[in-house]
This record gives C-alpha cells, sequence and structure tokens, in this order.
C-alpha cells in the first residue's frame, strides 16, 4: 500500500469522513478511508439524533437504505425540580411524513453502515488503523504515517472528531479550549419496542426526542433522552468549565437525573447496555476555527468543530455530513491543488453549513444565564404547582400566587435582565 | 433487571475495553499533580480514572472512554501526552 498514491485519504469513519468518501468514490476518485476503531462507530458516542436533510443532499433516498431508529415525531422539553416535572409535549406528525424530519441513530450502526456505502462505491476502507502524523513536504500535507506505515494522497481529509489531532499537527489550529466544549454521558437501556412506544405515545416506527433542563446541580446544561429501536439513550451534556467547578462526579449527577421520579418509569424494566462519553463541540460559529484547510489539507466535521445547539435543537451529525460533502465537492471541482482549500470553504458557504451556524451565532450566551439551569425550571414547577394544587382552603388570588411562586426564584430585576440577555442572543 | 443508580464501576462494567497492557495513551507527570490545588480531574472525568490516593491523583487509563476532558480540562499541564489508545485497543462502543 506504501506505493499507492490515492486522490484522497479520509481519516475517520464517522458521518463527516464517510460522506466524503462515498461522494469522492461514487465520482470514480480512489479513496483510502481510514478508522481507528475495529469497525466504524466502535468509538463513537453521540446523543443520537440525526436530520434526515443531509443524507438526502448527499444522494435522494439514501436514508432509506441506512439503519436508522426511529423517525421523530415528538419533540419533549422537560422543566426538573428535585422531585417534580413540567414537561412540553409537542407531536406532529407532519415530521415523520414524506421525508422524516430526523431519526434517533445508534451509532455504531449508523457510522459502519455509512462506511460501507463507501466501500461499495470502490473506497478502499481499512478500520483498526490509528493515524499518528502527517507528512509534510515543501509546505503541503502529502499523505499520513500509521506506525511505520506511509500512505500518500493528493488530499488529507480530517475527519478525526472533536479531538482532532491532524488539525493541529497541520497547524491550523491549538488544541480545544476547555470552553468551547461540553461533556456528554450517555447511558444506553434496552428496552421492549412495545414498552418504549407506550410510554412515548408513539407507533412502532416514531420516537421521541427529549431534553431536559433543571438536573445538572445547577450547571449550565442538559440531559437529552432519545427513543431507539429496542432501547433508550439517555444522557447529560455539561459545561465542562463549570462542572469542573463543583464537587460532585459528573457520573453522579447523571444518575440522579436518570432515577428521578419523572425520568425512571421512563426507562424502569430496562437493562443499561453501555456507557459512553464524549466532546462536542458547543460554541457553534465562534468554535469554528479560523483556518479549516491548507494545501493538501482539510479538516471537516467536529475536527472542524461545526455544531449547533440551541438548548432546543442539537445538530452535529448532519453538519458533518454536510462538511464530507463540501469537502468532496471542492476535491472534484478543483484544477490546482492550491485552490482545493478555497473551494471547500466556497462549498461550505454554498451548502448553508457556514449561513446556518452564524444564523444561532449568538445562541450560546444564553447558556450563561445561570437560572436557567435552576432557578427557572423550580419556577415553572413551583407556578404549576401553585395552579393544581386544591386543599379545600381559600385559595390566593391567581395573580399573588403565581407572584409568590416567581419571587422565589428570580427578582424582576433579575428576570428583565436575563430577558433582555436571552433577546440579544436570540 | 431493574433500572438503578450505577457506581462508576458498574457503568463501566458495561462496556467493552481492550487493555493495552503497559502502554498507556495518556500520560499524566505526578509531580504536577501533587502542586495542584484544583484537581477538576477528579470529578469531571467521565470514567473516573482519576482518583485520589492518600492525598495524591492517581491516574489509571484501563476504563478510559477516549474522550478528551482530561486533557482539555487540566489547567496545570499534568496531562502531558495524550493521544488514542493504539490500533485495536481502548473501548469499543456496540450499541451508543
Amino acid at each position: 500500500m506504501a506505493e499507492d498514491k490515492f486522490d484522497a485519504i479520509v481519516v475517520g469513519a464517522g458521518p463527516a469522513g464517510s460522506a466524503c468518501a462515498y461522494v469522492l468514490a461514487k465520482q470514480g476518485k480512489s479513496v483510502l478511508l481510514l478508522e481507528r476503531g475495529n469497525t466504524a462507530g466502535s468509538k463513537n458516542v453521540s446523543g443520537g439524533r440525526l436530520y434526515t436533510y443531509a443524507l438526502e443532499l448527499l444522494e435522494p433516498d439514501m436514508y432509506k437504505r441506512a439503519p436508522l431508529q426511529r423517525k421523530i415525531v415528538r419533540e419533549q422539553i422537560m422543566l426538573l425540580n428535585e422531585r417534580g416535572a413540567t414537561t412540553i409535549d409537542y407531536f406532529n406528525p407532519a415530521f415523520g411524513e414524506m421525508v422524516p424530519q430526523s431519526y434517533s441513530v445508534v451509532r455504531a450502526e449508523l457510522d459502519d453502515w455509512f462506511a460501507g456505502e463507501a466501500e461499495s462505491h470502490g473506497a478502499t476502507v481499512a478500520s483498526g488503523v490509528l493515524v499518528d502524523d502527517l507528512i509534510e513536504e515543501k509546505g503541503k500535507i502529502v499523505g499520513i504515517r500509521s506506525g511505520t506505515d506511509e500512505m500518500r494522497a493528493d488530499t488529507v481529509v480530517a475527519a478525526d472528531g472533536v479531538n482532532s489531532q491532524l488539525g493541529q499537527k497541520a497547524g491550523l489550529f491549538s488544541d480545544v479550549k476547555a470552553n468551547a466544549v461540553g461533556l456528554g454521558v450517555k447511558e444506553t437501556i434496552e428496552l421492549p419496542d412495545t414498552l418504549i412506544s407506550a410510554r412515548f405515545g408513539v407507533k412502532d416506527d416514531e420516537g421521541a426526542a427529549r431534553v431536559a433542563i433543571g438536573c445538572t446541580d445547577g450547571i449550565s446544561g442538559g440531559a437529552f433522552l432519545y427513543t431507539n429501536k429496542g432501547s433508550i439513550s439517555i444522557g447529560i451534556v455539561f459545561n465542562l468549565v463549570q462542572a469542573a467547578k463543583q464537587q460532585r462526579d459528573v457520573q453522579e449527577i447523571f444518575q440522579d437525573f436518570k432515577t428521578h421520579p419523572a425520568i425512571q418509569p421512563l426507562i424502569e424494566g430496562g437493562t443499561s447496555v453501555e456507557y459512553g462519553a464524549h466532546l462536542v463541540p458547543e460554541l457553534g460559529y465562534h468554535g469554528i476555527p479560523q483556518r479549516l484547510h491548507r494545501e493538501g489539507f482539510m479538516v471537516v466535521g467536529d475536527a472542524a468543530q461545526f455544531g449547533i445547539n440551541t438548548g432546543l435543537i442539537i445538530r452535529g451529525m448532519d453538519l458533518a455530513i454536510v462538511s464530507g460533502l463540501a469537502a468532496a465537492r471542492a476535491i472534484l471541482k478543483s484544477t490546482n491543488p492550491s485552490e482545493t482549500g478555497e473551494l471547500y470553504i466556497k462549498q461550505l458557504e454554498e451548502l448553508l453549513v457556514i449561513a446556518n451556524e452564524r444564523a444561532y451565532q449568538n445562541f450560546h450566551n444564553i447558556f450563561e444565564l445561570s437560572r436557567i439551569f435552576s432557578g427557572y425550571p423550580k419556577l415553572a414547577n413551583d407556578a404549576m404547582k401553585f395552579m393544581f394544587t386544591v386543599d379545600g382552603k381559600v385559595p390566593k388570588p391567581m395573580v399573588k400566587g403565581l407572584m409568590e411562586a416567581v419571587k422565589k426564584h428570580a427578582s424582576f430585576g433579575q428576570l428583565a435582565s436575563d430577558g433582555w440577555k436571552a433577546y440579544r442572543s436570540l | 433487571m431493574t433500572i438503578k443508580k450505577l457506581s462508576p464501576e458498574e457503568l463501566l462494567s458495561l462496556d467493552k475495553f481492550n487493555v493495552d497492557e503497559g502502554h498507556p495513551h495518556i500520560l499524566v507527570d505526578k509531580a504536577i499533580c501533587a502542586t495542584c490545588t484544583a484537581r477538576v480531574c477528579l470529578v469531571v472525568c467521565p470514567a473516573r480514572c482519576y482518583r485520589l490516593k492518600d492525598d495524591q491523583v492517581n491516574f489509571d487509563y484501563a476504563g478510559c472512554l477516549e474522550c478528551g476532558t482530561c486533557r482539555v480540562i487540566c489547567t496545570e499541564k499534568g496531562v502531558t501526552s495524550w493521544s488514542y489508545p493504539r490500533a485495536t485497543f481502548g473501548v469499543t462502543f456496540r450499541c451508543s
């Protein structure tokens, strides 16, 4: 293999890498797709939702072949206090019609399938290969090193994830900063499909996605819950800097959430089968490095810190796929290696990756409003308690009772200030 | 089986590891950790690879989930070298 030279070497068979390799291979390019895990997906953890449009961009109807879990038709927001919960449940069957908007996914299955798709079009997929370094000649990246092996290509595409060491080795950016990532922890819990469908009020091919706040010890962050086929993914993403400043272990906070009286009945009777953790790009537009390419080299997906988190919408895999497509198109259009990088940026613009990131660019400021993660969920539950309590006593006037619930958790000055900051961020 | 709180050990026992004995993929300088007062690794490592033993920070890479948290959060540069385990070693996720 050492003598071969590929049109492209793609490092990392996650959604970004496989999308890139798939498009290139389909257009007849020689592609080597390298994966450090024994199989694609075996090193990957994500909450578990893929927005389908990204696969559609790659190839119409491709999603029909993919090992997707349940199409998400219920979007739920949960505000927790110590024992109670206020839940907003938005059901929209249209999200499941035509091309369903999003699906829950299990990465071990999805990524393995995706790499196989690239392989079926002629990409050489080699798993169990850890790339140690880049080969640089005359200021250009010309290949990679893995142990004593050297492999060469016109372009190296780094899809090596949020910790992207290749991007650092290429000198594009320095190591990711603690304030730029969230720490996600997750458990997969097996549960019969009939129970999942009944508990979440969905048909057997439909699913729910739930976010929850008020369960992080006041740390900026939130929990998630996705229904899969025969399992539920449950976890929390923490602001790393804040998590480091408190005393409790992150997995202890997570286990408290899992056994919260409003959560446990959803997963009761299930069997915990896996525990994982992963870093998540958190800053959105402002987290994207200034430089995403140099001659012979591009970074895609998490490695480029593409991510969007509005608190309700959490996107990573779709942006990864689209950025992989952008890199592939740049390689296909390029007539001169020195212009490929600029073409990649153009494609990111054209495919709206950058525009999407920009649209949400100030959202992360909301997560600095600490009351969102403790005070306001409590406030919501106290207000509900007031409105739903019947004990035979004369109730307080509605406005007075609600005001009391509000005042317990925030002053009017704080409310006004938080409201203004939130308005400015949105 | 009913759902209950799991300890870090129980959580990690769910996962499949192939430990690269004698080849730690993360190196920690104990001398630096000895002077560190923050010791945030103790609470944020999701695998609890960092533990206090006789008031010293002890690091064991065996249950590492390869997330990168320790490298990113350590302010004292106590994590002197961080990489992924050699190919075929480390954690293997089957249903995440």
